[in-house]
């Protein structure tokens, strides 16, 4: 159900800020990795002691000619796995396996102007981004908060890159990315996009609205680790499969574990691919994704495998 | 009853709504369209001073006056005698117009979608257009084949004023162009053309 899986060998590591490393992947046949719009993402698989570990990255750029990718991964303090993983067992050579790109934050390319807003990792889709607009000659400005400029290795490609359309926001010296500076008086057109952290996103979304942008001209994306609870049991109604889901296991990664090939894009919670219906579930249904609407939510009649989970006992699903 | 076509292009719109985080309203409305727009804007007078109001009277349709518009509190009104003109007043307060700007339209079919098809060149996205269908079923069509725009056809299939040819009037809508197309409807058999019917809906 991911699809397509390419077979990638790490060629390059660079430690871009103290807890963030960029990887270079080219494909292990030496072949042409397939062009993606800016705003794409990928999945990247990795070979962990006794289980793949799933997580997905935006790709930051791709060469020229076209024989790798480029991706950024944070060392997050909760990691899951997936980050530590990269972090401290991949090196130069090492071979992954990732599936093809996945746009969930594209531009809208008629828009008048364009604002990218990122905060730490969120630069990685933005990275993109303002490439692509900066090759279409378009009107965009980049506001990029960081912690200090220890943060180096994009401040100095955007800066190359982007001059004076790039804002920089300096945590340590207690710049302060403020929406009330950015949002009066943008054209008529003008489309904002904004990754970063949970918070960040939020409150940028909700700045915007509140200032009469139209929900059409918000953009954002964000990728959400699934959250950890309490073990349940899980079984499948069509394939009579049941299984237990640990506490610091996502519904999805348990069904994975037991050898179901469940469906799945973006396992995040945001894109919608692995929203399930829900048969029965004797306990309550946890949602953490940001897709399903409140109604949907209410009726309790789907659930997103990727990170939502149950209160309770045992949850059947039409599997 | 002749089968329009198979899938169904055709924007749909509800009914006008006062966006309430709005900090301009722009309002772009025609003839019978100006209803939909005193039924938001009427009990609304602090709306109303911060809303700029286009209106286009054309005629013939018994809808209500300019003159009983102009006294009513706009921030703005520039009433025009034609849709053109219209369109043209409105390129100019687009480019003038900040974010924080909602835009609306009421009117027919296709004075509603010549509104967005214009915005839409601004950058703003079509689906985040307030509009209503008021007046007339009738629909804007573009020949297929010689490309002539016929306004206001009624029947299916009509004698294209372009080329003569009968035309079938199908449900795909061009949101650039803002009208349907019309294809020969005697292509495969020529002269076999069925009596016109009344566009219902």
């Amino acid at each position: 159900m991911s699809g397509v899986e390419i077979p990638v060998r790490v060629t390059e590591i660079e430690q871009a800020t103290p807890t963030i490393r960029r990887f270079r992947l080219a494909r292990t046949d030496g072949g042409t990795l397939p062009p993606f719009a800016a705003g794409s993402h990928v999945v990247v698989l990795m070979p962990a002691d006794g289980r793949t570990i799933r997580n997905a990255y935006s790709l930051v750029d791709r060469a020229e000619d076209g024989s790798s990718y480029r991706i950024g991964v944070l060392r997050t303090q909760e990691s899951r796995g997936g980050s530590r993983f990269m972090h401290e067992n991949v090196v130069v050579g090492s071979e992954l396996r990732i599936t093809m790109p996945v746009n969930l934050f594209p531009l809208f390319l008629p828009g008048r102007r364009h604002l990218l807003v990122a905060g730490g990792i969120g630069i990685t889709p933005i990275y993109a981004m303002a490439e692509a607009l900066r090759r279409t000659g378009a009107d965009y400005q980049i506001h990029y908060a960081v912690r200090g400029e220890a943060h180096g290795a994009f401040i100095t490609e955007l800066r190359e890159r982007h001059g004076d359309r790039l804002r920089l926001y300096r945590n340590d010296r207690q710049e302060i990315l403020a929406m009330s500076d950015i949002l009066p008086n943008q054209p008529l057109g003008t489309h904002l996009y904004v990754c970063g952290p949970a918070g960040m996103i939020e409150a940028v979304l909700e700045e915007g609205r509140a200032a009469g942008w139209p929900a059409e001209n918000l953009h954002s994306e964000r990728f959400q680790a699934p959250p950890s609870g309490n073990p349940f049991s899980v079984r499948l109604a069509r394939a009579g499969i049941t299984c237990e889901v640990r506490c610091d296991q996502s519904l999805l990664e348990a069904l994975e574990a037991a050898g179901v090939d469940a469906p799945f894009l973006c396992r995040g919670g945001a894109c919608g691919q692995c929203a399930v219906d829900v048969c029965e579930a004797d306990g309550e249904l946890i949602h953490n994704d940001h897709y399903l609407t409140p109604a949907e939510r209410a009726a309790g009649k789907k659930i997103m495998l990727c990170v939502s989970r149950l209160a309770g006992r045992e949850l059947v699903l039409d599997l | 009853m002749i089968e329009i076509s198979q899938f169904d292009s055709r924007p749909t719109c509800g009914r006008l709504a006062l966006d309430p985080r709005a900090r301009t309203h722009l309002v772009a409305a025609e003839d019978e369209g100006v209803g939909a727009i005193l039924d938001i804007f009427t009990g609304a007078s602090d709306a109303r001073s911060r809303a700029i109001l286009l209106y286009a009277e054309t005629g013939d349709r018994g809808a209500p006056r300019s003159d009983s518009l102009v006294g009513l509190g706009w921030a703005a009104f520039h009433p025009a005698a034609s849709r053109s003109a219209l369109l043209a007043d409105l390129d100019g307060v687009l480019d003038a117009a900040t974010m924080g700007t909602r835009l609306y339209a009421a009117g027919s079919e296709s004075f509603v979608g010549a509104v967005i098809a214009r915005a839409a060149g601004f950058g703003v996205v079509p689906q985040s257009v307030i509009a209503e269908k008021r007046g007339s079923l009738a629909r804007r069509v573009q020949c297929v084949h010689c490309k002539h725009v016929a306004e206001a056809v009624t029947v299916s299939p009509y004698r294209c004023p372009g080329c003569g040819q009968s035309l079938l009037v199908r449900d795909h809508f061009s949101r650039r162009l803002s009208a349907f197309q019309g294809v020969r409807i005697d292509a495969e058999m020529p002269g076999d053309i069925p009596p016109a019917q009344e566009l219902t809906r």
